[in-house]
């Protein structure tokens, strides 16, 4: 879908290459991560993409097309771009934003105004709340997701995004890189997605390209790279702790059917039951469910002791962070130590509770692979 | 909605009704002869209509002079010129503006015209460096995402530039309007006539009366402009 050919960069008035000679094949479909640490050229290389910077020798096809040669404005009008969240514009709703391609091609407003609301749906955010604010109204995590629907509105067939869930807390970036994992798998974009943090680079991608001043050092896929490091540049990259960094590999509904969790209680439980559930679990902990299966809260030992009263009901606690089975192990990972506990329940988009991870269980999957 | 639009009124009605009040009563109160012949309704209101004049003219003018090539120097061939010409601007901030008078009245001789032309010049500067400046502090990355989505340049200065920039703009012709109302009254000196007359007159007479009744009208004019401008903002710019 999108080929380079011997692309080089030279800056005006510097000597050294920015990018050399690179030649990049990226299949239709897949997301492609570029990662590197900072004056690698992964930037350069993904805004030669869409032209912001011309190659100063090579070419460029995108399906099949000479891209060099096409009209600039035509080009980019069918490139998604999504930059990090300063890039929406402050001066219009976030209705205007999303509308700026569309805009550009002069569709019909009706048109338009349908595939906002549609796009805005996609990346979860309800279009009668949010359509009529500001950006300086949104928090960052909605920002980022208001860039993304920026991009993808006019639906073109590929998307650059530059760090685009850079500027965020790791909660809500693990979150916002699954919805939008979720997003790809029905939409098969290709993507040319830059980021400094490999950890990210294995979560999203097909095939990751490794650069360091201006070449590539290595272009393989997520499960190569860990296994395979070309070299001690990359492997020092990816760190000496591999076996996490698998964590990032697996899904939590990969893993979920097998552990054969306890299962959760109803609400009218009565002490005694709950006592003998305890003792059985690994964690002691257990969910508290109602009758749609939606989870209530979690009981633990020590609520136990201090009970104040008969059923379930009467003490379960809140749970502080729950996560959704398209999330990583390494995203469980990082909710437990988030929320300081040992386990973190899954729940699916409607709170009804799927099944609880612990540490013990990450434990076991590392432990297999390596 | 009604109520707004008081809000709104209150503050300018306040002004109209200081200045009207003291009109009305220096006109009729003269303390002396002197004071009576250069106080009388006729007179003030031509020496406001004419400041008005002045002021309307050279704004006008200043505004769109300095808003056009505030933009046009902060086009990236011309964005050095921009730079030198911001220096020299502020530079030329510091003339005090009599000076600014004295000197196109040896070139263009005395009267309106050349009141209006010195007033123009001096009202271009804030503006053009605001201009210059909002377009200038614009992120460069909103301009980058504009143009990494297609945007061509005309595009991203019409429809990403100039709003952005604008509430910079606004406050550039804001502190134009303000300094404009005050070099105004000496327009009086050249012959420009203006509200000056009354103050110059009231000084060399040596009646505070007259003085008085001139400035206030003429501080009272900058505060009421300031406002207004400020409140027109506030209704366009919904976004900050």
């Amino acid at each position: 879908m999108i080929k380079l050919e011997g692309i080089s960069k030279i800056f005006p008035g510097q000597k050294h290459h920015a990018v050399k000679n690179l030649n990049l094949e990226i299949n239709k479909g897949d997301v492609c991560v570029l990662v590197g640490p900072s004056g690698c050229g992964k930037t350069t290389t993904m805004k030669m993409i869409n032209r912001l910077y011309e190659p100063t020798e090579g070419k460029i096809f995108i399906g099949g097309e000479d891209a060099l040669n096409k009209d600039l404005i035509k080009l980019r009008l069918d490139i998604g771009y999504v930059i990090q969240e300063i890039g929406l514009f402050p001066h219009m709703t976030i209705e205007q934003n999303i509308a700026t391609v569309p805009n550009e091609k002069h569709w019909p407003k009706e048109k338009t105004k349908e595939k906002v609301e549609e796009v805005m749906n996609l990346v979860g955010l309800d279009p009668k709340i949010f359509k009529d604010r500001y950006p300086a109204a949104l928090s960052g995590g909605q920002r980022q997701r208001v860039g993304v629907a920026r991009a993808m509105v006019a639906d073109p067939p590929i998307m650059l995004m530059d760090e685009p869930f850079g500027a965020v807390d790791p909660i809500t970036r693990a979150r916002l890189q699954n919805e939008f994992l979720r997003i790809q798998e029905g939409m098969e974009k290709t993507i040319v997605f830059v980021t400094h943090d490999i950890d990210e680079a294995i979560k999203m991608s097909e095939t990751i390209v490794v650069m360091r001043e201006g070449e590539i050092v290595q272009h393989a896929t997520p499960s190569d790279l860990l296994s395979a490091p070309a070299d001690e540049f990359v492997s020092n990259l990816v760190g000496r702790n591999r076996s996490i960094k698998r964590l990032h590999l697996i899904r939590i509904h990969e893993i979920l059917e097998e552990l054969g969790r306890v299962k959760p209680i109803p609400e009218d439980t009565k002490t005694d039951e709950i006592k003998k559930r305890l003792d059985e679990s690994a964690t002691r902990t257990v969910m508290v469910v109602d009758s749609d299966n939606k989870l209530k809260g979690v009981i633990g030992v020590n609520d136990l002791k201090q009970k104040t009263g008969e059923v379930a009901a009467d003490y379960y606690q809140d749970v502080m962070e729950t996560i959704t089975n398209d999330a990583t192990l390494n995203d469980a990972l990082s909710v437990m130590l988030e929320c300081g506990e040992g386990y973190v329940a899954v729940v699916n988009e409607n709170n009804q509770y799927e099944g609880t991870i612990t540490l013990g269980d990450l434990l076991n999957v590392v432990k297999e692979d390596s | 909605m009604l109520q707004n639009i008081w809000k709104w009124l209150i503050i300018p009605l306040i002004m109209i009704g200081i200045g009207t009040a003291i009109v009305i009563y220096a006109v009729n109160n003269p303390t002396d002869s002197i004071v009576a012949r250069m106080l009388t309704y006729e007179r003030i209101f031509r020496v406001i209509r004419e400041h008005m004049a002045l002021l309307l003219i050279s704004m006008l003018a200043a505004t769109f002079v300095g808003v056009a090539a505030g933009i046009m120097l902060s086009r990236p061939r011309l964005y050095y010129a921009g730079r030198v010409v911001e220096n020299i601007v502020n530079v030329g901030q510091t003339i005090p503006s009599l000076a600014i008078l004295a000197l196109f009245f040896t070139i263009l001789g005395l009267g309106f015209r050349t009141a209006v032309f010195a007033l123009f010049l001096y009202s271009i500067l804030p503006i053009l460096r605001n201009t210059f400046a909002g377009i200038d502090g614009v992120d460069y990355s909103i301009i980058e995402a504009a143009r990494g989505m297609g945007m061509n340049s005309f595009r991203i200065l019409t429809k990403i530039e100039l709003p952005i920039a604008f509430p910079i703009i606004v406050a550039g012709i804001r502190t134009a309007v303000v300094i404009n109302v005050g070099a105004a009254t000496l327009a009086t000196f050249i012959a420009g006539g203006g509200l000056g007359d009354l103050i110059v007159t009231g000084l060399s007479v040596h009646r505070d009366m007259i003085i008085v009744t001139g400035a206030t009208i003429a501080a009272l004019t900058a505060i009421l402009l300031d406002y207004l401008i400020g409140r027109v903002e506030e209704k366009i710019v919904r976004w900050s």
